[in-house]
């Protein structure tokens, strides 16, 4: 008789939607649990306060609400360009260089078209300019994978690199005042270039922007030709060309589409957040948002909650590193724990874990 | 003359670091794990070795370096394989995505790095700088009587022990990989895991103990950079983008130890180029910085232009490997 496994596991045929919601929220909390530990051990604060000073650094004040939002929507704008991407298994890790040019593009207008032309044409100027950026940035490696099937994970990757080599190169031209090596904030007194304030909020275009971005992702996907397209390449590319799909066209559209939203998030950072270009207008929000696309499982409304839950856990990290003279990367240890059970407790939900049953003696 | 002695000193030191991240990273590849947590973990060996001396030196009076050395190594090799395997429990066993998860480990383990390199004099209670200098210094012990040989000394053998450990490692791992049973093993589990399985290896064992000493190895490169190349001091993101620029080499390499040798070296010296050249201005270094991603690049593109089997990414690369749905 053979040895029957203690535990057998098989692949789900499908999940209820609380249940999927009960597993992940175990996860979170399993998280939160082994963070207040971590927390505990370093600082011996009570848990509990932890977890108010968390909640109050990122929603304590009006101040620090706004600030959550706005970084929330940079984050879903990243994690809704990449969602095309994904969703037809290009691993773009490129966001984070994409960005970066779209940006770098943005400034550029930005600090030579200023006082030239009406504020509202250069703001639409410099949202096209940080799209087109974008797409040369996301065409490039789409082309090679098109083409000669150039591995794209490890190409998006080494273009960020270039793409913060670009920033760096025009810090030196545009650094104000001469020889501090940034570039400050952009036409301070003029505000020309920045997105505008509206019914008294810095970010309302923001929120209209991304919203927007939002919704059409969404419906793309789901309702469109080519969101369908893109599922079908996604799942075999096989299958693809045998229904008369052009992968190649696909492909290159879709990565497009994608640099294109990634560069939009580089001009939101620019115009209607940080009103400076520097290699950390990107900040590695590339990366995180690729988490975030992922986990969302390219629903890009999962991502809003998601997007949220990451940048609450940062604010919150950042607040108790400063209350208690602590490092800030603090924030970064913490999201790591949480993404590593989240990441986990995907598996439980794809697959039934059930007590191995004796096999009946023959 | 004596500019390039120091160029290519200062290219083969820089090269090092990237050398040994580089060596994790075909190791673990090679079992068709793609870990973009390269370098995440080591920062996680660059802290762990720094903490570890730390410790030692301000528990003893009159600390050896040599203990501390000891102490350090292994520290730096224990808290990057603990990195390496929650990459393994999460994207072999719990099936998680490689990609994702390797990047979770970045954000993860940069973060531990500044973390407890910032905070680590105040949780000690606030001894103010962190050095430890006594350990560092067994780091940067160079042989005794061949560096005082002019030029060829300065050249080859004016380099503490971590240089030529990552020499001889290269070799031996590129034996292990390409001699050796269980290395063609490894390779098969890489290439075609369903047809390794079929052939009777064990695949998860195959990819876990390749991940988890890719890993380790990966980790020697944190611990070198801050030895060796910092004296024993932590500056936060001091290590930089190189942890990625291991990866790089790993693709410039073709995935051989071997290439990986002469491509870290070269790799440290583009790195290092900008200070070099007479006359750059400042905007014309920044393209140069530059250089070794462009290289990786055109590497890789090239290759994929010629499709030669041999020098072509393991096919299993970053695809998970599932018994039941093959």
């Amino acid at each position: 008789m053979k040895k029957e496994p203690f535990l057998r596991m098989s692949k789900r045929e499908s999940i209820s939607l609380w249940k999927e919601a009960l597993i992940y929220f175990v996860a979170i909390l399993l998280a939160l649990i082994v963070c207040a530990g971590v927390i505990y051990a370093l600082v011996q604060m009570n848990p509990i306060d932890v977890y108010k000073a968390i909640f109050d650094g990122a929603l304590g004040s009006k101040r620090r609400i706004w600030i959550t939002v706005r970084d929330t929507l940079t984050l879903l704008c990243i994690g809704v360009g990449l969602a095309p991407a994904f969703r037809m298994r290009f691993w773009n890790i490129g966001a984070e260089g994409q960005i970066l040019v779209g940006g770098v593009a943005a400034a550029a207008l930005m600090i030579n078209l200023a006082d030239k032309i009406p504020n509202v044409l250069l703001i639409l100027l410099m949202l096209a300019a940080a799209a087109a950026a974008g797409i040369v940035w996301g065409l490039i490696p789409a082309f090679f994978k098109a083409y000669w099937k150039t591995n794209e994970t490890l190409f998006t990757l080494m273009l960020n690199y270039v793409a913060m080599q670009v920033v760096t190169y025009c810090i030196i031209f545009w650094e104000n005042p001469k020889g501090s090596n940034s570039v400050g904030i952009i036409n301070q007194a003029t505000r020309a270039g920045w997105l505008p304030e509206m019914f008294g909020n810095d970010y309302f275009w923001n929120i209209v922007i991304v919203v927007l971005l939002t919704v059409v992702m969404y419906i793309y996907l789901r309702y469109s030709k080519g969101g369908y397209e893109v599922a079908v390449v996604g799942e075999s590319e096989r299958t693809a060309r045998y229904a008369g799909i052009n992968v190649k066209k696909v492909m290159l559209r879709t990565m497009a589409i994608s640099g294109a939203i990634c560069g939009i998030a580089g001009f939101i950072a620019v115009s209607g957040s940080g009103h400076t270009i520097s290699t950390s207008t990107a900040n590695g929000r590339g990366f995180t948002a690729i988490i975030v696309a992922w986990l969302a499982r390219f629903n890009t409304f999962a991502m809003v909650l998601i997007a949220f839950g990451i940048i609450f856990m940062e604010k919150g990290a950042i607040q108790i590193a400063s209350q208690y003279g602590l490092n800030e990367s603090a924030s970064d240890v913490l999201l790591g724990i949480i993404l590593f059970f989240i990441l986990g407790a995907e598996f439980f939900v794809r697959y039934k874990i059930e007590p191995g049953r004796h096999r009946q003696q023959e | 003359m004596s500019v390039i002695i120091i160029f290519i000193q200062k290219a083969i030191v820089q090269g090092m670091g990237i050398l040994f991240g580089a060596l994790g990273e075909i190791l673990t590849e090679k079992s068709g794990n793609l870990n973009l947590g390269i370098p995440g973990i080591m920062y996680m060996g660059g802290i762990a070795g720094l903490m570890g001396a730390f410790f030692y030196e301000l528990g003893t009076e009159n600390p050896n370096p040599a203990i501390g050395m000891l102490v350090s190594f292994f520290c730096a090799l224990a808290c990057s394989m603990i990195g390496g395997l929650i990459y393994s429990i999460l994207t072999i066993s719990l099936r998680a995505n490689q990609n994702v998860t390797g990047l979770a480990l970045t954000t993860f383990g940069m973060g531990f790095g500044n973390f407890f390199g910032g905070s680590i004099s105040k949780l000690a209670g606030g001894v103010g700088q962190i050095s430890v200098s006594t350990t560092a210094s067994a780091y940067q012990a160079k042989i005794p009587l061949l560096s005082k040989i002019p030029v060829l000394g300065d050249i080859l053998f004016s380099y503490g022990f971590l240089t030529y450990f990552a020499i001889i490692l290269s070799v031996v791992l590129s034996f292990f990989l390409f001699r050796t049973r269980s290395g063609l093993n490894l390779r098969a589990v890489g290439e075609n895991p369903g047809t390794a399985d079929a052939a009777g290896i064990n695949v998860t064992k195959y990819k876990y103990l390749a991940t988890c000493i890719g890993a380790g190895i990966a980790g020697l490169g944190g611990l070198y950079f801050v030895m060796e190349y910092s004296g024993g001091t932590w500056t936060n993101n001091g290590f930089g983008d190189r942890g990625w620029l291991a990866v790089a080499l790993v693709i410039f390499a073709m995935w051989r130890p071997l290439n990986a040798i002469w491509g870290s070296i070269l790799f440290g010296a583009l790195y290092i180029l900008y200070l070099y050249i007479p006359g750059l201005g400042r905007a014309a270094q920044e393209i140069f910085k530059a250089l070794p991603y462009l290289v990786t690049i055109l590497v890789l593109v090239v290759t994929s232009f010629r499709k030669k089997k041999e020098n072509q990414p393991p096919e299993g690369l970053g695809i998970p490997y599932f018994r039941e749905e093959r």
